[in-house]
Parts: C-alpha cells; structure tokens; sequence
C-alpha cells in the first residue's frame, strides 16, 4: 500500500491527530501529532493491510531555526514489504514524545540513544538512560547549538591545530 | 550409595537456612570475545545469567556528527572506521544516500566494481566472524585457516585500493579506481581454491559433534522476536525470515545476479540457535563466491564513476536508504539543506539491533553461552557505538 492509501486510512481512523502526507517527497512521510503517535504506531503495527512489523530506524533531527526537534520513525512491512516514514515535531525547549516501545521492542535502545544525544524524552520508555555518552555528560552533542565542554573529569577537550 | 548419602546432606544444608546469593560479575570492557571494547554486566545465580546488560559507547566516536562539518565527499573514509571490518559495504551505503539524495545515476562497470569489492569484503567478514565464533567457544585451530583466507581476501583488496582494512575505495556516483590489470584472474583463480576450503572448513568444526552440542539449541530467537527487534542480515535469516535486501529491495546490479539467500531450518536444533546463525553465515560465504563469479563474466567495459562535483551540494531533502551489509540491512537516513555539508545522518546498523537482544536471549543461559550468544550474532562494537 502505498503513502497516500495509508495516510487515508489514519486520517478517516485518528482525524487531525495526523497531519499532511508529503507524498511527493523520496521517502513520503507522514506528519503526526507527539500525543497520537504511540496509538497510530500501534494501529500501523496490528492492522492486517497494513502490517509494519518491524521499526528499521528512528532518528533524531534538531531543527533549530524551526525551533523544532523532528523524531523521524522508518516502518517497514516484512509481510507486505512496504515502507512509510512518520515524523513528529516537539518543541525545542521540551521535546516530550511517547515511546513507542511497547510496539517495536527495537525502539528501546533507538529511543535511548535519541535521548542520549538529542534530549528527546519519551515518556514510558522502561529504561530511558543515556547509551553511548557517560551518564554525567552535560548537553546534547547532535543538537546543533551543542558546544563542547572545555573539560571532562580534568581531560582537556581542546586540542592544538594540527596545521601550523 | 555415595550419591543418595549426598543428596540427604544436600537437603540437610539446605533446611540450616542456608540462603543462595545472587552475584553480579563484570565482563569486559576489554575481554578477547567481547569483539571490540564493550562491556556487561552480568547478574549470575551460580552459573546461570538472570540478566546480561550490555554496556556500550566506549568507542562512541561521534561519527554522524562528524558527517556535519567534513561534508559528503570528505565522510566518505569515515564510513570505513563505522564498520571496519565491512568497511567496502559501510562505503556503499554512504555513496547510495548520496546518489539517491543528489539522483546520480552509476554507470554500470561501477556498480559491478563495487559489488565485486562489497562481497569480498563479505566473505572476509563472515570468515572474521566464523573464525573467532569457534575460537571463544574453545577451537583455536579453524581460526588460523578462516583467517589466513581473508588474508588473502586483504591482499586483492590491498591491490583494488590500496588499503587492507579501511578501504575509502568507493566515492559519490562510482568507485576512484578500475579493477587493476590481472585482478579478474587472480580473484578467480582465489575463488576456485577458496570454493573447497568451505568444505574443509566444515570438516573441521561444522560437523563436528562436540561443536554442534556447543551451539545446537542455546539462545533460540524466534522469527517474532528477531522481527520486533529489528534483527537484521544473517541474525534475521537464521531465525528462518527468508528476507535480503540485495534480493527483496534490489539495489545496484544485484538483479541481474543469481543467489541463494540462505535461512536457518534448525538442522542440528531449532530455527534461530547459534548454530543456525553460524550455518547462515558459511552458505552465504557460499552464495557470495557465485555472485563474484557472475560479476566477473557480465561485467560490462566502460567508465566506473559518474560526473559528480567537486562541490557537491544535493538538493534540499533527505533520503533514507538500506544496504545488506555482513552484519545485515543497513539504514542510511541523511536529511540535505542544500548546502555543502549534510545536515544530519543518521548510521542504523545491524550491531545495534543484535546488542538490543543480548539482554533478553541470554537471560536463564549458562554464563560460559554468552561468549556464544555474542559471537553468534556477530556483534562488532564500533558499528554500535559509531
């Protein structure tokens, strides 16, 4: 089934909890609210036309001149083999989603490491510590306004240039 | 006698209010088959794992952050470090995102160059994994033999580009070189003596019964779980899901390839134990000599790299794409605001998925299993950590 089938299917099922459908975009994506998503994952997973089994990715995107951060979730239909993309938009400042874990159990260590290095929080998530960074790192380092700090438990983060 | 005298004393002991104690044990971060430097934590009731928390990110290099500020052309030999021993398929995915985000079309002879370095690289990939997966469980001696063919693997590509680890052998719209002159015969005349090194290799420890006992039914996954974990590549095929990206979402020239895409039937166990991810991996080593042979005899002559800029600016946009890497379908999710740098990329690769089911399988297996849960889904930790 292709995007603009299924964002029918979601829009007569959720209303305006589901956004636009960019159909003419590469991967087309559809928009969905942060309060639906966990819902509309759910009915994308248990629905037999439809039937995304398995989440390939979700990722992070801190759109800062939006004053947005996007969590981007690539499905895929090992039953039907088709794919869809959704994208929720949080804001900045508080950047709350619901995990959607109970759905796919691979979202567990996606949603950490989106929690790791953008901040994103999902609310649920049954474990939601950093992944890859030391639990005392401050920031966010894939945000872009990220800046480094000068100094980790006394090793220096600055290095000299190799260019002279 | 002597044992039903034990048992009452046994009994005796435990009736004093004697009390088991739950233990937890640190392996790693440096351990010789934790492949790579990660670490668990493993809470043990004696022998037996009630939990196996994997610890990661001790080689986090920042690898998607360095992709915004080196810009496309120069990440291209920041994908060998993501997976370094697939370092050809790590190339391929980046040169696919970018081709497909810019539509730059490959010419023919490029695509067969890179599927030619791309499944070599599979085969001394598997050969690392198939090598050290007997070599924890206690073989030293199939190593030596799995590692002195990707040796020999090394010295082609040493002589396709330069390099025996990390390749850089791909750009964006082709590959920088052509085969160099003699390279097609020597590749052969290494496939006709590697062909009847698998069955030597199967003599050695696929059939032989102490390994079987070793790995037949210890950490069977499911189809279900493997799925909802997003397992991936010969992990997701052991569990008998007949699915490969390079036959089912067909990129590059691999429809025009014949191939197996091999799945675990649980010969020596049930579908999806560590014998049926370690049997994958020898037939698609199998299947990956045929697609070399093939490649070899239709490869078309001709340029091997599109025109691509210097000054390489895609349109605004972003595309997501996957390629069956050694370690399984690998997702390249890269969003272009049109300027010269990439403005996220985002690496989902099949160590990742594999070290989110550690916890689970391992948990009522023997400690000693552990070292071949991990080896059997083929974890290699810079690929999680990138």
């Amino acid at each position: 089934m292709d995007a603009t089938a299924i964002h029918q299917r979601l829009k007569e099922r959720f209303g305006d909890a589901v956004g636009d459908c960019d159909s003419a975009a590469k991967d087309p994506w559809i928009a969905v609210q942060p309060g639906a998503i966990a819902a509309v994952c759910r009915f994308l997973k248990d629905e037999p036309e439809l039937a995304f089994d398995s989440l390939s990715n979700q990722s992070g995107v801190d759109y800062n001149a939006k004053d947005a951060i996007e969590v981007v979730y690539h499905l895929y239909s090992y039953a039907h083999r088709h794919p869809l993309v959704l994208k929720v938009s949080l804001p900045r400042a508080n950047p709350v989603v619901s995990t959607v874990e109970q759905v796919w159990k691979a979202a567990n260590w996606l949603e950490r490491e989106i929690y790791d290095l953008l901040g994103v929080v999902f609310e649920g998530h049954s474990d939601l510590r950093r992944l890859l960074l030391p639990e005392d790192w401050v920031g966010y380092p894939l945000r872009k306004d990220y800046v480094e700090a000068e100094e980790y438990h006394g090793i220096s983060t600055r290095r000299e240039s190799m260019l002279k | 006698m002597g044992l039903a005298g034990y048992e009452i004393e046994v009994e005796q002991v435990a009736g004093a209010g004697l009390t088991t104690e739950e233990m937890t044990l640190n392996m790693g971060p440096q351990h010789p088959s934790t492949h790579g430097v990660l670490r668990f934590v493993v809470k043990a009731d004696g022998e037996v794992m009630i939990e196996a928390i994997p610890d990661v990110g001790y080689l986090h290099r920042s690898i998607e952050k360095i992709a915004e500020k080196v810009g496309y052309h120069g990440f291209m030999p920041y994908t060998d470090r993501v997976d370094y021993v697939a370092a050809m398929l790590c190339n391929q995915g980046w040169g696919m995102v970018c081709e497909r985000l810019a539509g730059i079309e490959v010419p023919k002879r490029g695509e067969y160059c890179r599927v030619i370095a791309s499944e070599f690289n599979r085969i001394s990939s598997h050969l690392l994994a198939l090598g050290t997966m007997v070599l924890d469980i206690g073989a030293a001696t199939p190593f030596f033999h799995a590692i002195r063919e990707r040796e020999r693997i090394n010295d082609l590509l040493e002589e396709l580009c330069g390099a025996r680890l990390t390749y850089n052998y791909m750009r964006i719209g082709g590959v920088a070189w052509d085969l160099p002159p003699g390279f097609a015969e020597k590749s052969i005349a290494f496939l006709d003596q590697f062909e009847p090194l698998i069955d030597e290799f199967n003599d050695l420890v696929t059939l032989n019964k102490i390994y079987i006992e070793r790995v037949a039914d210890v950490a069977v996954i499911s189809a279900e779980d493997a799925i909802d974990y997003n397992l991936v590549g010969p992990n997701l095929r052991a569990s008998g899901v007949k699915y490969d990206v390079r036959r089912d979402e067909p990129y590059s020239v691999y429809p025009e390839l014949e191939f197996d895409v091999p799945i675990g039937t649980g010969e020596q166990g049930t579908v999806g134990d560590c014998f049926d991810r370690y049997i994958v991996r020898i037939r698609e080593m199998e299947a990956s000599v045929k697609i070399l042979r093939q490649c070899f005899l239709q490869m078309p002559d001709g340029p091997v790299i599109a025109k691509v800029p210097r000054k390489f600016k895609p349109p605004a946009g972003e595309a997501y794409v996957r390629v069956e890497s050694a370690r399984g379908d690998m997702g390249w999710y890269v969003v272009s605001d049109g300027s010269e740098f990439p403005y996220r990329c985002k690496i989902r690769t099949g160590s990742f998925s594999a070290m989110g089911i550690i916890d689970k399988v391992s948990r009522g297996l023997m400690i000693a299993d552990l070292v071949a849960v991990i080896a059997s889904l083929d974890v290699v930790a810079p690929e999680v950590d990138r």
